[in-house]
C-alpha cells in the first residue's frame, strides 16, 4: 500500500524498508509519512515490525533496502546520534532511563547540546517541570528509583529536551494503570499543540485513535491500510480485522 | 564437507607430508632444524587452536603447559637412568596434565575474557615459581640433559640422529594432528564448536558446559606439554623462559595467521611467521626489530583477514 | 592454651623488633597501591564503557615513562615531562583506538584482546628498538626525605601517592559532573539509548580510551623515578592491573582503587620476609582466593 500525499512534503517518510534482524526478514517494503506537527499512529498485532520501524527511523537498525527521509534529506544509514541530533527523538518500548542517573541527568542527556544557551536550558526545564511536577520533585534521585510510571515520563521528558521535530513513542501506555493512561493522552495532546509530530505505536486503540489525525495498519512487515482516525470508530471491522485476537 | 574436497585435502595432506618426509635428507641442518622447529611449535598452536578454534577460549596460559611438558621431561630425564625417552614422554605429559586440570578448575568459570586474563596470569605464577626455586628448576638457567635414544632401552634402541629426529617429531605432530582431528569431528568436538557458537544455548539444552571446557583446557595442555617435551628433546635443555607467557602469545599469533578453527592453519601460521622472522634477519640484519613489521601485519590480520592465511586460501580455492 | 599465649608473644615480639620496617613498608604500600590505582582505574573505565581488555595498557604506561625521560632531557622540568607525556599519550591511545578497535566494534570480543594484545607487541618492541635495552633514569623532582613518626621517608613517594590520589579524584569529579562525565556514564548504561539521545558514542568510546592511556602515561612518569625504566616493564604492571581490576570487580572502579591498596600493602608485607620477586606471588594468591570464594570482586558490596 503506498503512502498517501500530503498536502506539504511530509517531515518524516519511509519508502520500501526492508529490514532484516539477523536472518529473519522483519519488514517486507514499508512505506508510510508522517507530516509536520502531525500525531500518526501505527497500529497492529505484536510481531508485526512497529517497533522495528521506529528503531529504523532512528538509526538503530540499518534497513537493507529502502529510505528514510527527514523534511525530504536522505537520512538512511545514518548513525542514531545523528539522527537524533537531526531532529528525531525516540522512547522505546521499554523506556530504557539511565537507571543509575538521577532524573535531573537524564534530562542533561537531551538538555546539553551544542548550540543552546544555558537561558534556554532553564526555560525548558521550567516548562518541562510545569507540565511534569512530579519529575521536579524526584530531581536528584536516580532514575532506577522511580515508578513504573514516572519513568515513562521520564523516558518522554528526556526526549523532549532535544526539542525534537518528531517524537518517535513506542507503546508508552504499557504496563501503566488508567490514571496514568490519561496523562500520557494528556502530554501527547501537549506535544501537538507545540508542533511536535509524534508516530506513535500503540496497542491501545482508543487512545490512539483520539490522539491521532490518521492511523496506519500494519501487518508482516507492510502497511495494509490507512484511515483518517476521525473517520474510524473503535469497533470499525478494521480495527478487528489488524488488531483482532 | 563433500567427498571431492575430502579427497583432495587427503592428497594434498600426502603430498605435505611426503615433502616434510624428505626434507631431512634434502635440506642443509640449519632448514631441517628450522622445520622442525615449525612443527614443534605449530603443535604447540595447534594445541592452543583446540580452544580458541573450537571452543572460542583465547588461553594465554598455553606456555604454562608447554613449560611443563618440558621440564617434566627434564626431570626424567636427568633422574631416571638410562635416560628413558618414552617415561620422558610420560613425565612431561602428566606435568602439563596436572596444570592443566589446575588451571581448567579456575579458570573455566569464567567468561571468555576474565578467562584469558585468568591463564595469563596463571602462567606467569608458574614462571615466578619456576624462576625462584632455583634447587629444582635450575632457576634462570635452566636444566641441561642428554638425548634419550629412541627405543626400547635394553631392548633395542638406537641414538637419534638429526634425521630421525627429524622423522620422530613429524610422526608425534603427525599422529597428534590426526588425534585433534578425530575429536574435533567427534560429538565431542561438535559440543565444543557449539559452546563457541552460542555458550548459553548450548548450556540450556543441557549440557553440562563447565565439563566440557574443563576437558577442553587439559586437552588443549596435553598436546601443548608434547611439544614441550619434545622441545626438550630436540634442544637438550629447559628454561623458564618458555614459561614466560610471551610464547603463549606466539602461539596465538600463529593461530590467527594461520586459521583458527583449522588445526593445520596454526603450522602454517608458525611457518609464516618464523620464516618472516628468519627473511627479516637476513634482509635486515640480526638487529632489525622484525617484531615491529610482524606485529603490525598481525594487527592487520584481525581486522582484516580474521580466517588466517589457510581460510583465506580455502576460500580462494573454492571460487 | 599456654602455647597459644607464647606464640602471640612471639609474634608481637617479631612484630616490635620489625617496627620500624613494618611502617615503612605499609607506607611504601599505599604508595604503590595509588599508583596501581592510577593504572588500574584506567583500565577499568575502558573495560567498563567499551567491554574491551587493553592489552596494552602496560606499555601506554611504559611509553610514557619514556616520554617523561625525553621531555625531562630537554626541557628539565619533570612537571612539563607529566603534562606532555599524558597528553602525547593519550592522543596515541586515541589514535590506536580510532584504527584498530572502531572496525572491531560489534565482532566478537576476543578479537579485542588480540588486536591489544598486537599493539602491545608493537609497542614493546619500538620501545626497545627506539630506546636500547638498557634501562633510563628518571630523575625526581623533589629529593630528600621528611620525618615521618620517627622514621625517615622521601618526599617523592609522598608525592606520588597525592598526586596519584589528585588524578583519580578529579577522574571521579569529572564523570560525577559535567556534561561529558555524563555522557561517559550513560553510554556506559545503555549505549543504544545513549546514542538515540544523541551522544556520540563513537567519539565517547575514543575519549574514554584517551583518558585511560593519559592516566597510565601519568603512572609512567610518577613511578618512573623509583625504578629504572625498561621497555618491558609494562607487562609486571598490567599484570598486577588485571589481577587487581578482577579482585575489585570488573568495571568497579572504587572496588578497583580499594584492591590496589589492599594489594600492594600485602605485597609490601610479604617483601619484609621473603624476597621482592616472590612476594608477587601474593598477589596470585589473592586473585586464586578470590576466584574460588567471591569471583564477582572482593570489593563488590554484594555478589552479584
Amino acid at each position: 500500500m503506498s503512502a498517501p500525499k500530503t498536502a506539504a512534503e511530509p517531515l518524516v517518510a519511509v519508502e520500501d524498508l526492508h529490514t532484516f534482524y539477523g536472518k529473519s526478514h522483519v519488514l517486507h517494503g514499508l512505506s508510510l509519512c508522517v507530516g509536520r506537527g502531525e500525531v500518526v499512529g501505527l497500529l497492529g498485532r505484536n510481531g508485526v515490525g512497529k517497533s522495528t520501524t521506529l528503531k529504523t527511523i532512528m538509526g538503530l537498525v540499518g534497513p537493507s533496502r529502502g529510505k528514510v527521509l527527514l523534511e525530504g534529506q536522505a537520512i538512511t544509514g545514518l548513525p542514531a546520534h545523528k539522527i537524533a541530533r537531526l531532529g528525531i527523538a525516540y522512547v522505546p518500548e521499554d523506556r530504557r532511563i539511565f537507571k543509575l542517573l538521577t532524573v535531573m541527568e537524564n534530562l542533561r542527556t537531551g538538555l546539553d547540546r551544542q548550540g543552546v544557551t544555558q537561558a534556554r536550558k532553564e526555560e525548558l526545564l521550567d516548562k518541562l517541570f510545569a507540565y511534569f511536577p512530579r519529575l521536579a520533585e524526584r530531581r536528584g534521585q536516580a532514575g532506577g528509583t522511580l515508578s513504573g510510571g514516572e519513568q515513562q515520563m521520564l523516558a518522554i521528558a528526556r526526549a523532549m529536551m532535544l526539542e525534537p521535530k518528531i517524537i518517535l513513542l513506542d507503546e508508552p501506555t504499557e504496563g501503566l494503570m488508567p490514571r496514568m493512561v490519561s496523562q500520557i493522552r494528556e502530554i501527547v495532546n501537549v506535544l501537538h499543540r507545540e508542533g511536535v509530530a509524534i508516530l506513535l505505536v500503540e496497542q491501545n486503540v482508543p487512545l490512539t485513535l483520539e490522539a491521532s489525525q490518521r492511523v496506519y495498519f500494519m501487518e508482516k512487515g507492510v502497511v495494509r491500510h490507512h484511515a483518517v482516525a476521525s473517520e474510524l470508530k473503535v469497533d470499525d471491522p478494521v480495527i478487528h480485522q489488524y488488531l483482532g485476537v | 564437507m563433500s567427498q571431492h574436497s575430502n579427497k583432495s585435502f587427503w592428497i594434498a595432506f600426502s603430498i605435505v607430508s611426503a615433502l616434510l618426509i624428505l626434507a631431512p635428507l634434502v635440506l642443509p641442518e640449519f632448514w631441517r632444524r628450522f622445520l622442525t622447529e615449525i612443527l614443534i611449535w605449530g603443535l604447540l598452536a595447534m594445541s592452543s587452536d583446540l580452544l580458541i578454534g573450537y571452543t572460542g577460549m583465547v588461553s594465554f596460559g598455553h606456555s604454562a603447559f608447554f613449560g611443563l611438558g618440558m621440564y617434566g621431561a627434564a626431570a626424567a630425564l636427568l633422574t631416571l637412568k638410562p635416560a628413558n625417552l618414552w617415561l620422558a614422554i610420560l613425565y612431561g605429559l602428566s606435568g602439563s596434565a596436572v596444570i592443566a586440570g589446575f588451571v581448567a578448575y579456575f579458570a573455566t568459570r569464567l567468561r571468555d575474557i576474565y578467562f584469558a586474563i585468568t591463564t595469563l596470569i596463571f602462567s606467569q605464577i608458574f614462571y615466578v615459581v619456576i624462576f625462584t626455586w632455583t634447587e629444582v628448576t635450575g632457576g634462570e638457567n635452566g636444566l641441561t640433559f642428554t638425548r634419550p635414544r629412541l627405543g626400547i632401552p635394553g631392548i633395542y634402541s638406537v641414538p637419534f640422529t638429526p634425521e630421525l629426529l627429524h622423522w620422530f617429531v613429524l610422526a608425534v605432530v603427525t599422529a597428534s594432528y590426526l588425534i585433534l582431528r578425530r575429536i574435533t569431528h567427534s560429538p565431542f568436538g561438535m559440543v565444543l564448536q557449539s559452546i563457541r557458537e552460542n555458550e548459553q544455548r548450548t548450556r540450556a539444552i543441557g549440557y553440562p558446559v563447565e565439563r566440557y571446557k574443563i576437558v577442553a583446557v587439559m586437552l588443549s595442555g596435553v598436546f601443548a606439554g608434547l611439544a614441550g617435551v619434545l622441545y626438550a628433546i630436540q634442544n637438550r635443555f629447559a628454561a623458564p623462559d618458555f614459561v614466560y607467557f610471551v610464547v603463549s602469545g606466539e602461539a596465538v599469533i600463529y593461530n590467527v595467521m594461520g586459521g583458527i578453527g583449522t588445526l593445520l592453519g596454526p603450522i602454517v601460521g608458525a611457518g609464516f611467521f618464523l620464516g618472516l622472522r628468519e627473511l627479516s634477519a637476513r634482509v635486515f640484519g640480526d638487529q632489525f626489530p622484525y617484531l615491529i613489521p610482524v606485529g603490525v601485519i598481525f594487527i592487520a590480520m584481525v581486522i582484516f583477514l580474521p580466517q588466517g592465511l589457510l581460510g583465506f586460501a580455502k576460500r580462494w580455492l573454492n571460487r | 592454651m599456654d602455647t597459644i599465649g607464647d606464640t602471640i608473644g612471639l609474634g608481637w615480639d617479631w612484630l616490635a623488633a620489625h617496627r620500624d620496617i613494618i611502617i615503612i613498608q605499609t607506607v611504601n604500600g599505599i604508595v604503590t597501591g595509588m599508583i596501581l590505582a592510577l593504572i588500574a582505574s584506567g583500565l577499568t573505565l575502558i573495560f567498563g564503557i567499551m567491554d574491551v581488555v587493553n592489552f596494552a595498557h602496560g606499555e601506554l604506561f611504559m611509553l610514557g615513562a619514556y616520554v617523561g625521560v625525553v621531555v625531562l632531557a630537554t626541557s628539565g622540568s619533570f612537571w612539563l615531562a607529566l603534562v606532555l607525556s599524558t597528553l602525547l599519550i593519550a592522543l596515541l591511545g586515541a589514535a590506536l583506538q580510532i584504527t584498530t578497535l572502531r572496525p572491531l566494534i560489534g565482532r566478537d570480543p576476543l578479537t579485542t584482546i588480540l588486536a591489544t594484545f598486537g599493539i602491545s607487541l608493537v609497542l614493546q618492541n619500538y620501545a626497545l628498538w627506539q630506546f636500547g635495552p638498557v634501562p633510563r633514569k628518571l630523575d625526581e623532582p623533589i629529593t630528600g626525605q621528611f620525618v615521618l613518626f620517627y622514621l625517615s621517608y622521601p618526599w617523592y613517594r609522598l608525592l606520588i601517592a597525592l598526586l596519584s590520589g589528585a588524578i583519580i579524584g578529579g577522574l571521579y569529579l569529572f564523570l560525577k559532573h559535567g556534561t561529558y562525565g555524563i555522557w561517559i556514564r550513560a553510554t556506559t548504561q545503555d549505549r543504544v539509548m545513549a546514542q538515540a539521545m544523541g551522544i556520540p558514542v563513537p567519539w565517547v568510546h575514543t575519549g574514554v580510551f584517551a583518558i585511560g592511556a593519559g592516566m597510565a602515561a601519568a603512572s609512567g612518569v610518577l613511578f618512573g623515578p623509583l625504578v629504572g625504566i625498561n621497555h618491558a616493564m609494562g607487562l609486571d604492571w598490567v599484570l598486577k592491573a588485571f589481577i587487581v581490576v578482577v579482585v575489585g570487580g570488573m568495571g568497579n572502579l572504587g572496588g578497583s582503587i580499594a584492591a590496589s591498596i589492599f594489594v600492594s600493602l600485602l605485597e609490601a608485607y610479604a617483601a619484609i620476609v621473603v624476597s621482592p620477586a616472590q612476594a608477587v606471588i601474593v598477589s596470585f594468591v589473592v586473585l586464586i582466593l578470590t576466584l574460588l570464594f567471591r569471583p564477582t570482586g572482593l570489593f563488590v558490596p554484594t555478589p552479584k
